[in-house]
Order: structure tokens, then C-alpha cells, then sequence
């Protein structure tokens, strides 16, 4: 059966427990989403007040994986939750691991930023940071806007997205290479700029593990590991 | 010297690592990683039937109380039924041994069939029918006699004397039941002496005295305190290897806790039944789902 809510309970305290950790998630998504944001841009303009801000700010994002964390515990012990309300909290519980790891990413590119502002910019791959960076950042909005709405066809356009951003990851690994071939000089500032983009790819995949969540969801059914076409199928298939 | 020695045979031991890493292989389940196995779907149709219910109707009077209701229980599995108050779940579960024939007003359309056969026929032995489906009720109702008595009480109704086969059924039932431990030393006090869990213990003890096939658990542990209820479901787990039973609670958790399939039933209707980690993690029915998360329909 399809979820549209997690309202309705007789217990209105359910409710509210329920409400809050969705508030809370989506809360935290927006932390993570700013701060990939921000490390993009950092990077992009060299600024380095920009790019510390963002490594300080990790913390935040940390912090609200604990207290959701605890939360959701609160709510398994209290009130043993079934059906979609288990399913619900239990893929609120990955999603806080993916957005913490995506918060790490961003401080990951946030450092990158630092150290190319002391070597001196890189002279090239701006161009594939600022591309990806914007593919990888509408992914993680619509995944967490899939969750708020429990959308499922945006669920899945986001698992659809993450291939393209693989492909052009590999794309993009392959010119860094001929830039450093080029001017071996350069290769220590092409290096900061693979690993930012190999950060980006990362949040990519986060999303997409976002997206698979609200999947599970939605239709009570781990999609993890299975391959597009099995999902764009599965969801279709049983509709 | 010895210290060498042993030290050369950890070492050794250390360096064989393949007696660890590759488990013996009894057979092809075995091969199988047992977190796969544990997350095999279960399914009714692949389980054994024992009893099979046949479009039922059961009217009260005027009132009709189950509505075309087709189910199977499968055998030596636990199957629940749950649902609101007046839902039907214990009419449905009375209809199994015929309880039902002691209310006047009580009229039944359908079939129920046990190995095949339908034990609503003419022919049907309703005592014996009885012997093979025992039941326990809600609130423990030992006899006013002895612990002993309580349990040989069936055997004794069907004509045995022999001391010696009494004693025997005795000590194997209370053993059966969990309780034997607790009242080997008091066999012959009253069954009013020992505590509620442990008096509903007794009546499961008394009930699979007789050896039935199938044991009826109308709200077994709704009136005992948590920790003789944990003791009843393990009863239940440890039971269903040899029984078939069928169980109403209205306690969700503990559907999900003992059961292998669980039925939902509203307003006289058989609603959904399917395996219990199913109808709990990702129920078909919106009533289900309703029923189960705790929110008005």
C-alpha cells in the first residue's frame, strides 16, 4: 500500500514525535545541501573565508545526526512503530548517515579550496567542478524534496540522475589526467581538484541512496542495489 | 622448552586459517549465508494445511458476525488473529472446535474442513473433536483440585487408571509447559496456589495432556504480567513444533513477536492475511495499515 502521511494517529503525541523527526531531517538536509553549495562556490571563487566557514560548519550537520539519531531511538522504544511509521523511521536513520557523510564531503572540497588558495588557483577543471557541482546539488535537493513530498517519479529521477554524474565524473577524471600530462607542474593543484570532484561524486551517490529511501518508503521495498530499469519496473509493476 | 612449544603451536594453529574460514557443509541449505535464510519470504502456499475454512457465515441470531470468510491455518505454524474488539477473531477461533454449538442463537453457513474433513458434518464426534483441539481461554480456569489432577483430569475422562502411564503424561506435559521445574515438589497442592502465569501454564499443560493436534489460544496472557506473558510466547515457540495453534491477542507486539502468519479481521470480515513480517513491516490493506499503526480509519 502507497503512503501519502504519517498523520492520523489516535495518539496526537505520535503525531508530533513523527512530524518532528521528518521537520528535523529536512532541516538537516537544507544544512547539507548549503554547505555543498557554499564549498562549490568557495572553490570556484577562491574564497577561503567562504571555504573555512564551511569546515567549521560540519559540525552543525554532526550534531543534528545525533540528536535525530537519538530521537528516532526514542520513538522505536517507545512506541514500537509499524508498518510505513516503521518504515519511516527507519529510513530516516539512513538518511541522517547519508546527509552526515555529505557534510563531510563538503568539508572535504571546502579543504581542497583552502590548500589551492595557499598553492595558487589551479589552471584548469573549474569548469567540470562548477558542471558537476550543479548536477550533484539539484540531486540533492529533489532527493530531499522527494522525502518532504514522498514523490516517488522524483525519487527515481534522481537514481536516473546519479548515472549521468558517474559518466561525466569519468569524463572529466580523464581530462584532469591530460591537464597533468600537459604541464606537470600544475599536477598537485589538478590533484586538489580530482579529489573535490571525487567528494562530488560521492554526494552524488548519497543522494541517490536518499532517493532509495524514500522508495523503501513509500513502497516497502529495499531497492538498494538493484539497477535502474529492476526500479523504474518495480515501482510501475506494482502500481 | 615448553614455553617454545606452545608458542610454535599457536603459531601453527594461527597458520590455518582455512579450518576457520570453511565451515563444514552438511548439505545445500547449509551453504546458503543464514542471513539469506532468515530473510526467506514465508508463504502460505507453501505450508502444509490443517485446517481450511470455507466461505463462513456465522449469524447471532439476526446478526451476522464472520462474512464469507476463506482461510487456511497452516500445520505446526503459529497463526494470529487480530482486529478490533467485536471484530470477530474469537467467534472465528470457537468455530475451530465447535464452541460455538453451546450458544442457542448461533447458526452457521460453510464449511471447515481439519485433514480434509469438515468437522461441521453430521457425523462428527464433537467431543473428539474437542480432544484434538484444545483450548485455553483468557483466564486461567484450573480445576479446584490438586496440580496433579488438574493435568491427569483428561486422561482419567477417557478411562485411564494405570498410575504409571499417569505419571508419566503428567510430568511430560508440565515439562511441555514450561512448569514442571516450578511444581515438581508440590504436585498434589491446589491449582489455586500458584500464580496466575503459572495457572495458565497449567491449563496448557492440561490441554496438551490429551494430545490434540491443534491448541486454541483465545488472549492467553492478557491478564498476566509481563514476565509470565514473555514465558507464555516462549510456551508458544517451544509448542509450535509439535501443535498447530492459532492465537488471538489483542496485543499487536505480541502477534508480531510469536506468530508466523497473522489474519486481520474488521467488522466480521477477513481483511488480510499474510506472513506476519509482512503484514507488519509492509502491509496490502489500508485497514491493515490503519489497524496497525494505531490510526482511525
Amino acid at each position: 500500500m502507497d503512503i501519502t502521511s504519517h498523520t492520523h494517529h489516535i495518539s496526537q503525541q505520535y503525531n508530533i514525535e513523527l512530524d518532528d523527526i521528518r521537520k528535523h531531517l529536512s532541516e538537516m538536509g537544507g544544512m547539507a545541501q548549503r554547505q555543498v553549495n557554499d564549498a562549490i562556490q568557495a572553490l570556484i571563487d577562491a574564497d577561503l573565508e567562504k571555504a573555512e566557514q564551511v569546515v567549521r560548519a560540519d559540525k552543525g550537520v554532526n550534531q543534528m545526526e545525533i540528536s535525530i539519531d537519538e530521537q528516532c531511538v526514542r520513538i522505536l522504544a517507545r512506541r514500537q512503530p509499524a508498518a510505513s511509521d516503521l518504515r519511516l523511521v527507519i529510513a530516516v536513520t539512513k538518511a541522517i548517515t547519508d546527509l552526515e557523510r555529505i557534510g563531510d564531503e563538503a568539508a572535504k572540497i571546502a579543504r581542497q579550496a583552502i590548500a589551492l588558495n595557499r598553492d595558487g588557483v589551479a589552471p584548469r577543471g573549474y569548469v567540470e567542478v562548477r558542471h558537476i557541482g550543479g548536477h550533484v546539488s539539484r540531486m540533492l535537493q529533489d532527493a530531499l524534496d522527494s522525502f518532504a513530498r514522498l514523490d516517488m517519479d522524483m525519487a527515481l529521477h534522481v537514481v536516473q540522475t546519479d548515472k549521468v554524474v558517474d559518466m561525466e565524473y569519468g569524463t572529466a577524471m580523464r581530462e584532469m589526467i591530460t591537464f597533468m600530462i600537459e604541464d606537470p607542474r600544475s599536477i598537485t593543484r589538478v590533484l586538489n581538484i580530482m579529489w573535490s570532484l571525487r567528494a562530488l561524486e560521492r554526494i552524488g551517490d548519497h543522494a541517490r541512496n536518499l532517493a532509495q529511501y524514500v522508495i523503501y518508503l513509500i513502497k516497502g521495498r529495499d531497492v538498494r542495489h538493484s539497477s535502474v530499469d529492476d526500479i523504474a519496473e518495480h515501482i510501475q509493476g506494482i502500481e | 622448552m615448553l614455553e617454545t612449544s606452545e608458542l610454535e603451536l599457536t603459531r601453527s594453529t594461527l597458520n590455518q586459517p582455512a579450518e576457520f574460514s570453511q565451515p563444514v557443509v552438511a548439505d545445500d541449505t547449509a551453504a546458503t549465508p543464514s542471513h539469506t535464510q532468515a530473510n526467506k519470504p514465508m508463504l502460505l502456499t507453501d505450508e502444509a494445511i490443517k485446517l481450511q475454512v470455507k466461505d463462513l457465515n456465522l449469524y447471532y441470531g439476526q446478526k451476522r458476525a464472520l462474512n464469507n470468510v476463506s482461510m487456511v491455518i497452516p500445520e505446526k505454524k503459529v497463526t494470529a488473529f487480530i482486529g478490533p474488539s467485536g471484530c470477530g477473531k474469537s467467534t472465528l477461533l470457537r468455530c475451530f472446535n465447535r464452541m460455538n454449538d453451546l450458544v442457542d442463537s448461533c447458526r452457521i453457513e460453510g464449511e471447515i474442513l481439519m485433514d480434509g474433513k469438515n468437522i461441521y458434518d453430521k457425523d462428527v464426534d464433537v467431543p473428539e473433536l474437542r480432544r484434538q483441539v484444545g483450548m485455553v481461554f483468557q483466564k486461567p480456569n484450573p480445576f479446584p483440585k490438586s496440580i496433579y489432577e488438574n493435568v491427569a483430569y483428561g486422561l482419567r475422562l477417557q478411562g485411564v487408571k494405570s498410575k504409571r502411564v499417569l505419571d508419566t503424561v503428567v510430568e511430560n506435559s508440565l515439562r511441555g509447559a514450561a512448569l514442571w521445574d516450578e511444581v515438581k515438589d508440590r504436585l498434589h497442592d491446589n491449582a489455586f496456589g500458584l500464580s496466575g502465569g503459572q495457572q495458565q501454564r497449567l491449563v496448557i499443560a492440561r490441554a496438551i495432556a490429551i494430545e490434540p493436534e491443534v491448541i486454541l489460544l483465545d488472549e492467553p496472557a492478557s491478564a498476566l504480567d509481563p514476565i509470565s506473558t514473555l514465558k507464555i510466547e516462549e510456551l508458544i515457540y517451544e509448542l509450535k513444533n509439535r501443535y498447530t495453534i492459532v492465537i488471538v491477542t489483542h496485543n499487536m507486539q505480541q502477534a508480531a513477536r510469536v506468530s508466523d502468519y497473522t489474519a486481520f479481521m474488521f467488522m466480521g470480515d477477513l481483511v488480510e492475511h499474510s506472513a506476519t513480517d509482512e503484514l507488519f513491516t509492509n502491509p496490502v490493506k489500508k485497514q491493515t495499515e490503519d489497524y496497525i499503526t494505531g490510526r482511525y480509519g
